[in-house]
């Protein structure tokens, strides 16, 4: 194969596909309703395939990944709504304009949350199991505490009045690059440090590898992406409070993975999709939804821990 | 100075409460190495049962208040125990991330379920004065007996537990089976026994932290278990998991350190104040404060 | 030819049924409601949406609104953060709802705002009092004062009826409604020659209050003003008064829940607060509102949240009976236009910003009841 063959291969032609398949769909879906789905779908699956990186592929379970969701939509609210006026001009600025205001506010949510993920990595180094799991529970709390009090960013109200930027074709364009992302990353050789460290930590370390440098960079990665989603749901519900970002959400976006089976990128995608539309389906008893979930954890623990689309063999976590 | 003593009055029985619901992670911790997500629903339970059983018994009453309390604690250790035989027993051998999420489930199915406006409801309610309320002012000191008998009862609860675990066969189990489970079972102990004992005692004592909570606080909900259990843990973790005394100090001192601070103008950040203890014991001084290194062999 | 009965019984009901048809022609007006009627805040939701429901089966009962039933279609938003938004699109979208009634909490009334704004349907929110809501735009209303304006009469109250000089304020900090609330109070007392000499705060959420009410009794207050939800206030009350502190309370519009004396009980005594109607208000309108309620509701007494959800119907209805049709456009311009509403809440004024210029009512707790003090006009 030529290099120019190699480069094109599989992944990437997806990614491009995904991405026209994305914008085409904006411009065919018009019901507001269907809209808002679609969209809350593109960010349900960019949450679910990041924290799949960090839980399922690296083997950090994370519980508060709603954390790095706030930061990102935080940030890039605040972009937007500070730096906008100045930097669009009077008459709003012209839709390209617009866009491009957006793609770096969202990026720089991004960077943000990828800066949170470092902070939250680095101690969480020398825990395993649950001490990791309560305690990046309380960091997701901590930054909800955080956030809540601090008066510019809107103190307990929250930002509102964020321009309406997100469409199905953002969220879907990012959703595919997520997938794309993570994907090229666990075929990679990190991929494979990623799964060492998961496997037996220690035989990892006797090896040579530097376990430290995987799961560092998983929660970075990990938390960049939710960042990304944060802003993208910023700027789709124009209104974010920080009590929206707390450990429920955390726990639905866990929901999703466990679902979908740790360490199986399809098989989360379909169960975002699956909590993305159950919610809209179970309207007329929504007060029972969330006992059904956590019934169904249960269950699914009980009876087919690999998850639910998982049709390979049961990994040995 | 009337102040400082009064808020340390309030750190005691904050304290007290934490370190009820301390001791129960730990002794479960001790036994199955597994945090229990459920416990601080075990808690909620406990406070709601305490409500209910109120309506029926003669509010204002010692003897009243002694048997919800003993009422609540009967039914939470039955809870306990049903929840590890149906959620965590068949688990035993799976790797441990599945029984943490089962754990989970169990707590938002529990917090849910009291949640729905049919069991429930998601509302606070009050809660009824079950023992006799007396309040003393002792030189611009309020005394109220409510707080003087959570220390009391938490007090006694935590003796009762040191003369189990040291002095009874059960308790000598149990310490075996968290020390060693293999060679537990090897000298004949029933481990499956062991187990349900120590989730039926950890549930009772959450169960008597709820009422004594409840009581200090005469507000039940179905999310009240959340903060305290999570608060709790930190304390199990501060005095060493799986370490009894341990728990107690770390309850205190988490009781006392809150306490304090809500005073102080920092009070909207208690909440994060815990978990931020908690990221620097466990990045400092993993063992916690009593708790002993253990070196993890290959 | 013979005229069977069975022929004349056919013909008969020939008219019957092309009648019925032509009943099913007449189409409903769709108004789309959105409350919390499960989670933390359900008994605003429930309470608010009763009363939109005993309106609009009134106004179905006196032959609907242009001669058409009014068709309510709810969405609960378990008190949950981006709910709400959702609801909203797939109520004007996929129901096609003529107008918004909702929401009680400013947080979640903000979300819908937009949404009602851009897709231009009228929206009406019962009981938000944060002034942003309405600064959205021009298609938001609501009927209920803000609070700018309650938190002056609190400050009002305290400084000339309690002649209260030197309070504390004990905020909410989680909850917007809270800050906003201290903010007006602080302002006009302090405007007015009053000291607050301790701030407060906490969460919501939040059990033991003890640490911050233990401050507050060191610096010697007169009074202490708790702008929060009725859960928090009641326990506030209850360890204030268990640590010694016995002056009077007071607060806003979110006390006002039956639970605030459940949980409260006897440590309110004395307190006051400022809400938007009283039970006990002897005005016609208000007791002929009180008894059908009790009668619809087996024997519920109607809190402020359930006179503004039906004050908040009857004044949609009011306005599409004005604009004459049930398009959104020219609903919203007869809504702007209200100037003499007689709503149960009172008389109602809506001013530029769409806000409502109302009486504020003061309720003191006495032999643990809810008692009306005095109504403050604006």
């Amino acid at each position: 194969m030529t290099p120019l063959r190699r480069s094109l291969s599989s992944p990437h032609l997806a990614l491009l596909a995904a991405l026209i398949a994305s914008v085409t769909l904006t411009r065919l879906v018009t019901d507001p309703y269907a809209n808002d789905i679609l969209t809350t779908l593109g960010i349900n699956i960019i949450l679910a395939v990041s924290l799949n990186l960090v839980n399922g592929y690296a083997g950090q379970f994370s519980l508060g990944h709603a954390g790095f969701m706030s930061v990102g939509a935080y940030l890039s609210a605040a972009v937007t709504l500070f730096a906008g006026p100045a930097l669009l001009g009077e008459d709003g600025g012209s839709v390209w304009a617009q866009n491009a205001l957006f793609f770096a506010a969202l990026l720089a949510g991004g960077l943000c949350a990828a800066l949170a993920g470092l902070l939250v990595g680095v101690p969480s180094l020398r825990l395993r199991g649950d001490y990791l799991a309560i305690v990046t529970l309380g960091f997701g709390e901590i930054i909800r505490v955080i956030f809540q009090n601090i008066e510019p960013l809107g103190g307990a109200l929250g930002l509102n009045g964020i321009p309406n930027y997100t469409t199905v074709a953002w969220t879907f364009g990012f959703a595919a690059l997520t997938v794309f992302v993570v994907c090229c990353l666990v075929r990679s050789t990190y991929g494979r440090g990623f799964l060492a460290t998961h496997d037996d930590e220690i035989a990892a370390e006797a090896m040579g590898l530097n376990t430290t440098r995987y799961k560092i960079a998983a929660f970075v990665i990990g938390a960049f992406f939710a960042g990304i989603a944060g802003g993208l749901y910023g700027h789709f519900k124009m209104s974010i409070t920080a009590s929206g970002f707390d450990f429920t959400k955390s726990i639905e976006i866990v929901v999703m993975v466990i679902l979908g089976g740790m360490g199986n990128t399809v098989g989360v995608i379909l169960a975002a999709i699956l909590l993305t539309l159950l919610p809209e389906v179970l309207r007329p008893i929504a007060e029972y939804r969330m006992i059904l979930y956590s019934f169904m954890l249960i269950v699914l623990m009980l009876m087919r821990p690999q998850g639910l689309f998982n049709f390979h063999l049961t990994r040995k976590t | 100075m009337t102040e400082f003593i009064q808020q340390l009055l309030n750190a005691l029985s904050l304290g007290a409460i934490y370190a009820l619901i301390a001791l129960g992670y730990t002794m479960v911790y001790g036994v199955l190495r597994f945090i229990n997500f459920a416990h601080s629903d075990v808690f909620m339970v406990g406070a709601v049962t305490g409500c209910f059983l109120g309506k029926y018994l003669p509010a204002g009453t010692w003897w009243g208040g002694l048997s919800c309390l003993l009422g609540a604690m009967i039914v939470c250790a039955l809870l306990g125990m049903l929840i590890e035989r149906l959620a965590y027993r068949p688990l035993r051998a799976s790797p441990r991330l599945n029984v943490l999420i089962t754990a989970i489930g169990v707590s938002l199915l529990l917090e849910y379920t009291f949640q729905n406006e049919h069991v429930f409801g998601a509302a606070p309610r009050a809660f009824p004065q079950i023992f006799p309320e007396v309040v003393w002012q002792v030189r611009g000191l309020t005394l109220s007996s409510n707080q003087l008998l959570v220390i009391g009862v938490a007090l006694v609860l935590m003796v009762a537990l040191q003369f189990i675990v040291f002095r009874t066969r059960i308790g000598t189990a149990m310490r075996a089976v968290s020390l060693n489970p293999r060679a537990a079972q090897l000298v004949g102990i029933n481990r499956d026994v062991v187990v349900a004992f120590t989730f039926a005692l950890g549930s009772a004592l959450a169960g008597a932290g709820g009422i004594l909570y409840a009581l200090n606080y005469q507000s039940v909900e179905p999310l009240m278990g959340v903060m305290p259990g999570l608060k709790a843990f930190v304390a199990a973790v501060l005095g060493g998991i799986g370490n009894i005394p341990g728990a107690a100090l770390g309850g205190l001192l988490i009781g006392t350190i809150e306490t304090f601070v809500g005073g102080s103008q920092l009070s909207t950040y208690k909440d994060a104040i815990a978990f931020a203890l908690l990221i620097l014991i466990l990045v400092f001084r993993p063992a916690g404060l009593l708790g002993r290194r253990t070196i993890e062999k290959v | 030819m013979s005229f069977s009965l069975r022929t004349f019984a056919r013909l008969a009901l020939l008219p019957v049924i092309s009648a019925s048809l032509f009943a099913a022609d007449v189409a409903s007006i769709k108004v789309g409601e959105i409350a919390s009627l499960t989670g933390k805040e359900a008994a605003f939701g429930q309470s608010s949406h009763k009363g939109t429901l005993l309106a609009v089966e009134e106004l179905n009962a006196a032959g609907g609104v242009l001669g058409r039933p009014i068709d309510l279609v709810t969405e609960d938003n378990q008190s949950k953060a981006g709910e709400s938004a959702t609801a909203a699109r797939k109520l004007i979208s996929r129901d096609r709802v003529t107008a918004l009634l909702g929401e009680v909490a400013s947080s979640r009334s903000l979300e819908i705002a937009p949404i009602a704004q851009s897709s231009k349907i009228p929206m009406i929110s019962p009981a938000s009092t944060n002034p942003k809501v309405t600064a959205i735009g021009n298609y938001v209303f609501r009927v209920c004062f803000i609070d700018p304006y309650q938190g002056t009469v609190m400050a009002k109250f305290a400084k000339s009826e309690l002649h209260l000089k030197k309070v504390a304020v004990l905020t909410s900090v989680s909850s917007a409604y809270s800050v906003g609330l201290a903010k007006y109070f602080k302002e006009r007392f302090t405007a007015d020659g009053g000291d607050i000499a301790i701030e407060q705060k906490y969460s919501e959420g939040d059990k033991d209050f003890r640490s911050q009410l233990t401050a507050i009794k060191a610096a010697g207050v007169e009074g202490v003003f708790v702008p929060g939800y009725y859960s928090e206030a009641a326990l506030i009350a209850k360890q204030a008064r268990e640590l010694g502190l016995t002056v009077p309370l007071f607060g806003g519009d979110g006390w006002e829940a039956p639970q605030l004396l459940e949980i409260g009980g006897a440590a309110m005594e004395g307190n006051y607060y400022s809400t938007h109607y009283s039970p006990e208000d002897n005005a016609p309108a208000v007791q002929g509102f009180v008894k059908r309620f009790k009668a619809r509701f087996g024997g519920e007494t109607p809190d402020a949240m359930a006179a503004l959800g039906y004050d908040s119907a009857v004044f949609l209805a009011d306005g599409i009976k004005r604009a004459g049709v049930t398009d959104p456009a020219a609903v919203r311009d007869a809504l702007a236009a209200t100037k003499d509403f007689a709503g149960v809440t009172g008389h109602t004024e809506i001013d530029a910003n769409r806000n409502a210029t109302k009486a504020a009512v003061i309720v003191t707790i006495k032999d643990g009841r809810f008692k009306f003090f005095q109504s403050v006009a604006p």
